[in-house]
């Protein structure tokens, strides 16, 4: 960004798009164009998956100069966009099992570099991608693998905190207090544990592959330019993009934008670059909120909030984490007070 | 070009001269020695272009040798036993998608107990996973199958498993032919796919199928295995008039003519039962064997005109369905339905258990004499059996069941009779 844009107005913590330097600014879809994933799927209605595949991935398809191939996880994103003859995708993809959609990316990217060599066709890029369930958990070795040997592959992680295709079952991605069908919010302590789960954008660092970033779909334009920086860079890569998913966090549709910015603005979801293992950018919040504006409108976590249910320990608990993601990965501002989260002078946008 | 080499060389190098680009590899004994051969022709830029892929896993290894195949390349693995159990659900993927991969098993025991030595459990765990499983009785067969693997698989567009006996032929030296690249690239053109990612012509590859055609994309992919059958046949003609040599196709037959006794098996104990045969044919016995190298397609039509002349068939096995009996005796059965022949299994070899000569003859003068069961083990030692067996009925907590048999074994490590 050439200057710091300034919020003028009070109240709001948009940026009105003639503030912006014209590359950065929104832009109406035209008719020109092109969806990845063409409308008609059957996605949920509000399904932030949906919303940030279909930007990463044509995010990607423009920054190949459309050769693109995607391998595809089973999971959510694989079934509500290709039950045959209505295949959404508009770029060769592949869907092949629930745990190898890194290693299948593998294959496709060596696949190329030999046809290249032979003659064919150059400059064919690869992404694969799937939900957390596919990623964090049955996929995790296939994933690790394919970073180790930093091989030519865009990984995409499209993150709603469970495995909602399978009817909202806990993976090692949903966060402690969270209700699903395997966390029921019953007992003394309700809904998924404290103390679990995987950091899997630090696990990605930990590989020194060339890129790791993670996105919300609440900034779509944050998440293109990752997606856009990663294209422009060979070798293993990662992205981890948080998808609210309206049906499987008990959400109303309208709020899957919302509650993508509430999960990065209190803190809990930080977003931030890395290069070789080393944070490089981050996401700085705007208006700090504390955790329960956030956790509030999602059912899952209704029992924090039910009377007499003593969720106040567990809210207490959520608000740390949220406390030390913010010192750990500075995602306030040092003009930004640290106690209330006010702005104390100009602010930067993130 | 003859060669003395050991039989995982020999693998490797023939797979070489198909011209893969792309080979994934995960370390499991037996199969390590294939591999190992590969990586370092790939390295050393002998056989390029070429990807050879270290993977993490077998599981990453057939997913890999998919995305490759999908994207239009040549894609080869190998792996054994656990590997191959580890790997199953991209088995069972990779021909539902009609990928035409070819795989080398070098066939090893299934654990627990956990055993690196040969028998056919593993490949015999995946035989309705829609592979076609050819088994190699010698170096040489196992040579000349790869070479012919490729191209059925890439001509079906399904892919091809060649089974060779762990240690007994992956680590045996013995003179083989080695081609000449000419002659493999007169007999394999280069890979032609039938579905491709490409993206010039975007295709959308594993959707979903439901109950309105699943039936029938499992059909097809039986009505593969049925071409195969015709194919495997002229493939096995063509490479004789290509190479020389003779690799037999669905069946290789041995003294049948005459026979009223034949003994079935698959793998390198075709050697070993030939050699028991000719020994019991100079005493005056009508006896022949008959090898199965194609075990999927399960040739039912041949099987039986090869054994409807016979009286009685002893089914020799490496593998074991627990609970039921034999494997490919169940196969044999159903080729040989509404014909009254006398039908033995014999589970054999299992984990390694050495099959001699010794052994078959007592058997086959048992199977001669009528007197051999429907289902027996070759050389089980009942004593060790019997007495965990007692030890079971005695106590509760008998102990690990494998560890109790090692004890009463003592030390010894392989058991030859």
């Amino acid at each position: 960004m050439s200057q710091p844009v300034k919020f003028y107005q009070t109240g709001t913590f948009t940026v009105g798009n003639r503030l912006l330097a014209p590359e950065q600014r929104s832009v109406q879809a035209s008719t020109e164009r092109a969806n990845a994933l063409n409308s008609g799927h059957r996605a949920c209605q509000g399904c932030g998956e949906a919303l940030g595949a279909r930007y990463a991935v044509d995010a990607a398809l423009r920054a190949s100069g459309g050769k693109l191939i995607a391998a595809n996880a089973t999971g959510c994103l694989e079934v509500f966009s290709t039950p045959y003859p209505e295949t959404s995708w508009q770029l060769p993809w592949i869907h092949s099992l629930f745990g190898n959609a890194a290693a299948v990316g593998t294959g496709i990217a060596a696949a190329l570099k030999v046809k290249a060599l032979k003659g064919g066709r150059s400059g064919v890029r690869v992404i694969a991608q799937g939900g957390d369930g596919g990623t964090t958990d049955i996929g995790f070795g296939c994933l690790s693998g394919m970073f180790e040997r930093n091989d030519d592959v865009l990984y995409i992680c499209y993150d709603n905190q469970g495995y909602m295709n399978t009817g909202v079952q806990r993976s090692s991605a949903t966060p402690p207090a969270a209700r699903t069908a395997t966390t029921m919010a019953v007992g003394d302590a309700p809904g998924a544990a404290f103390g679990q789960g995987k950091k899997l954008p630090l696990i990605a660092m930990a590989h020194e592959i060339p890129y790791v970033a993670t996105a919300t779909v609440a900034e779509l334009h944050d998440l293109e330019a990752k997606v856009e920086k990663a294209m422009g860079l060979h070798g293993a890569r990662y992205l981890h993009v948080l998808v609210p998913c309206p049906l499987g966090w008990g959400a109303a549709s309208r709020d899957t934008i919302a509650l993508a910015r509430l999960a990065r603005e209190c803190g809990l979801f930080p977003v931030f670059e890395a290069e070789r293992g080393e944070i490089t950018a981050v996401g700085k919040i705007r208006r700090r909120v504390p955790v329960a504006d956030y956790l509030r409108p999602q059912k899952r976590f209704a029992h924090l909030f039910a009377d007499g249910a003593g969720g106040t320990d567990a809210l207490a608990r959520i608000q740390a984490q949220a406390d030390h993601n913010i010192r750990r990965f500075g995602l306030l501002d040092e003009r930004t007070d640290e106690r209330t989260g006010e702005r104390t002078g100009e602010q930067t946008a993130a | 070009m003859i060669r003395q080499i050991e039989g995982s060389r020999a693998v490797a190098e023939a797979v070489a001269l198909c011209r893969p680009e792309v080979i994934c590899a995960y370390p499991i004994s037996p199969q390590t020695h294939i591999v190992e051969g590969l990586g370092e022709l790939v390295k050393s830029g002998t056989l390029a272009p070429c990807e050879f892929i270290n993977v993490e896993s077998e599981f990453a290894a057939m997913s890999v040798a998919i995305g490759a195949s999908a994207a239009g390349a040549r894609a080869y693995t190998a792996t054994a036993s656990q590997g191959l159990l580890f790997m199953a659900e991209a088995v069972y993927n990779a021909s539902g998608l009609g990928l035409p991969i070819v795989m080398t098993v070098a066939n090893r025991a299934i654990g627990a107990p956990i055993n690196i030595w040969n028998d056919h459990s593993d490949s015999m765990s995946q035989r309705d996973c829609g592979w076609i499983q050819l088994f190699a009785a010698h170096n040489q067969e196992a040579l000349d199958l790869h070479i012919q693997a490729f191209r059925l698989a890439e001509e079906l567009s399904m892919p091809v498993m060649v089974c060779m006996d762990g240690f007994i032929l992956t680590h045996a030296f013995e003179q083989v032919d080695m081609p000449a690249q000419a002659q493999v690239d007169a007999f394999l053109p280069p890979y032609e796919p039938r579905q491709l990612l490409d993206v010039d012509e975007p295709v959308s590859i594993g959707a979903m199928v439901g109950p309105e055609a699943f039936m029938e994309v499992r059909y097809l992919a039986h009505a593969k295995q049925l071409q195969a059958l015709q194919r495997i046949p002229q493939l096995a003609e063509e490479f004789q008039r290509c190479f020389g040599r003779n690799t037999c196709g669905l069946l290789r037959g041995y003294h049948l003519a005459d026979a009223d006794t034949v003994v079935v098996a698959l793998g390198s104990v075709l050697g070993t039962l030939r050699e028991t045969v000719d020994e019991l044919r100079r005493d005056g016995r009508r006896i022949g064997v008959l090898g199965i190298t194609s075990f999927r397609p399960f040739p039912l039509a041949a099987v039986r005109e090869a054994l409807q002349g016979a009286q009685r068939v002893v089914v020799l096995e490496k593998s074991f369905s627990v609970g039921l009996g034999g494997v490919v005796s169940t196969d044999v059965r159903l080729a040989l339905s509404g014909l009254s022949l006398r039908g033995c299994t014999v589970v054999a070899g299992l984990g390694g258990r050495a099959i001699t000569r010794a052994s078959l003859t007592r058997m086959l003068l048992e199977a001669l004499a009528d007197k051999l069961p429907p289902l027996s083990f070759l050389d089980l030692d009942w004593r060790i059996v019997n007495r965990q067996l007692e030890r079971e009925a005695q106590m509760r907590r008998s102990g690990p069941t494998a560890e109790n048999l090692l004890r009463d074994v003592g030390t010894v490590a392989s058991k030859v009779n």
